[in-house]
């Protein structure tokens, strides 16, 4: 693609797909979100008819997981612009569905009738889904956003968490990140200016997965990458999933408990910490709204940047 | 020990049959799955190698009836790693369909396939949650549709 030359336009437009978890359990997440993207002219277009992406149902009968996949890409089609998701699950799902009914002919033709004598909808198979993160990173890229920051954040340590569907199956992603070695939330944390730091498991699953099944298995998954990143003092883990959210903000007082020890660590989505960066005030990135208190991580922040 | 007799040796053809279930017959029981697994790394409850050996052994009642299917956690590291192109997580996907039409849902699983047919999300949106959402100058959510009930209906899918 060639590249845009810098003008009042928008850099790109998306479809932000926001799926279950996003509008009511991690509102910071989409307002930090939106911010950013506005500050660096990515423009998102809101459908809202979205539902669920199906991927709770996948286990369940995989047919009415692709159904549910299909009515959101239909709905998308329409509006003939790639889909941008929060949320790496939603992101991997629609994907995978997306993936999975170009390649089959049969299965396309099914899909499209059920859908059109159920829903009077279609869907031709043809629409480009990316997770916000990787929107950042290949639309904005590391370098324009480095030009854009504000905030000397040199001193913090962060700890990036990738979680799994934003990068596995990588086939579904074209390899975009190594899968045992990712690099682009590291690239991203790096671009602000701050630190991205290394520790064990790094890669590891937060275990949001089986919560509804086994919250103990959950719960234990969680809590073995708490410590490892208590071990490296880092200032904040930082994100790209609300579900991974869920598992380390959300329940990690629950974890405390569970496991007798304190964490108090900050949970930050990366845009969060991005539009820190980029000079927004913490209110216009939600940080009230995080669990575990980001008030001394503020004040390390802006003690610095006076 | 394992009675010959109560083995169904067309298992695997059925969990091949299945999608995501095509390569249940490649695996070789090296063991990469379970060795790189973050659900292994904390309860011995679930182990995916030993869940393939007695699928392709033919242990069907054993494995549909069981609740250690439905510990993965999807996290696809044994997709990438696995020599054999086993897709782990798609045949575990796999088995808990069979599963699921044999009458093994777990409840959790139900509940879920409730929530979907009744609001086409998983978490409920009220005016309660908009009204938030409005607050913090978000546009506001479809909180329901019957699209996805319509959807159910038309493929048999009760919940």
């Amino acid at each position: 693609m060639k590249k845009k030359p810098e003008e009042k336009a928008p850099l790109s437009q998306y479809l932000l797909y926001l799926g279950c978890t996003v509008p009511v359990r991690a509102l910071q997440y989409e307002i930090s979100a939106r911010k950013v993207a506005e500050r660096l002219g990515i423009q998102f277009v809101d459908i809202p008819e979205f539902s669920c992406c199906g991927y709770p149902i996948k286990s369940v009968n995989h047919y009415a997981y692709l159904l549910m996949a299909a009515r959101n890409l239909a709905l998308a089609e329409k509006r003939g612009l790639p889909v941008c998701t929060l949320c790496s699950s939603c992101g991997g799902s629609l994907a995978e569905a997306a993936h999975e009914i170009e390649e089959d002919e049969a299965l396309r033709k099914r899909i499209n009738e059920d859908l059109s004598t159920g829903l009077g909808m279609q869907y031709e198979g043809k629409v480009p889904v990316l997770h916000f993160t990787r929107v950042l990173q290949q639309a904005a890229g590391t370098k324009r956003i480095a030009e854009q920051v504000k905030v000397d954040l040199s001193s913090l340590r962060f700890a990036p968490h990738y979680g799994c569907h934003y990068t596995k199956p990588s086939v579904l992603f074209n390899r975009a990140d190594d899968p045992e070695n990712p690099r682009s939330l590291d690239e991203l944390i790096e671009a602000t200016g701050a630190q991205s730091i290394p520790y064990e498991d790094k890669l590891a699953c937060c275990g949001g997965g089986v919560l509804a099944i086994d919250e103990q298995i959950a719960l234990a998954m969680a809590q073995r990458k708490l410590e490892h990143v208590r071990t490296q003092q880092a200032d904040a883990m930082v994100l790209i999933c609300p579900f991974c959210s869920i598992m380390y903000e959300s329940n990690q007082r629950k974890i405390e408990k569970a496991f007798g020890t304190e964490y108090k660590l900050p949970v930050l989505f990366y845009p969060q910490l991005l539009g820190l960066a980029l000079g927004l005030e913490p209110d216009e990135l939600g940080l009230k709204m995080n669990r575990v208190k980001t008030t001394e991580l503020v004040k390390k922040i802006q003690g610095r940047s006076d | 020990m394992i009675d010959s007799k109560t083995l169904d040796s067309n298992f695997k053809f059925l969990i091949a049959s299945e999608p995501g279930g095509e390569n249940i017959k490649k695996c070789f029981s090296c063991g990469t799955c379970t060795a790189g697994c973050p659900v292994r790394e904390v309860t011995d409850r679930y182990n995916p190698r030993k869940i393939i050996r007695m699928a392709l052994f033919g242990m069907k009642k054993e494995v549909l009836s069981s609740q250690f299917i439905w510990l993965c956690s999807s996290c696809y590291t044994c997709y990438e790693r696995c020599p054999q192109d086993v897709r782990i997580p798609e045949l575990m996907n796999a088995i808990k369909n069979i599963a699921a039409r044999e009458g093994y849902l777990p409840p959790a699983m139900k509940i879920q396939l409730d929530l979907l047919s009744s609001f086409g999300r998983l978490l409920e949106i009220t005016d309660f949650e908009n009204e938030k959402r409005k607050e913090s100058n978000l546009p506001p959510v479809q909180g329901k549709t019957e699209d996805i009930k319509k959807i159910f209906k038309k493929i048999g899918l009760s919940s």
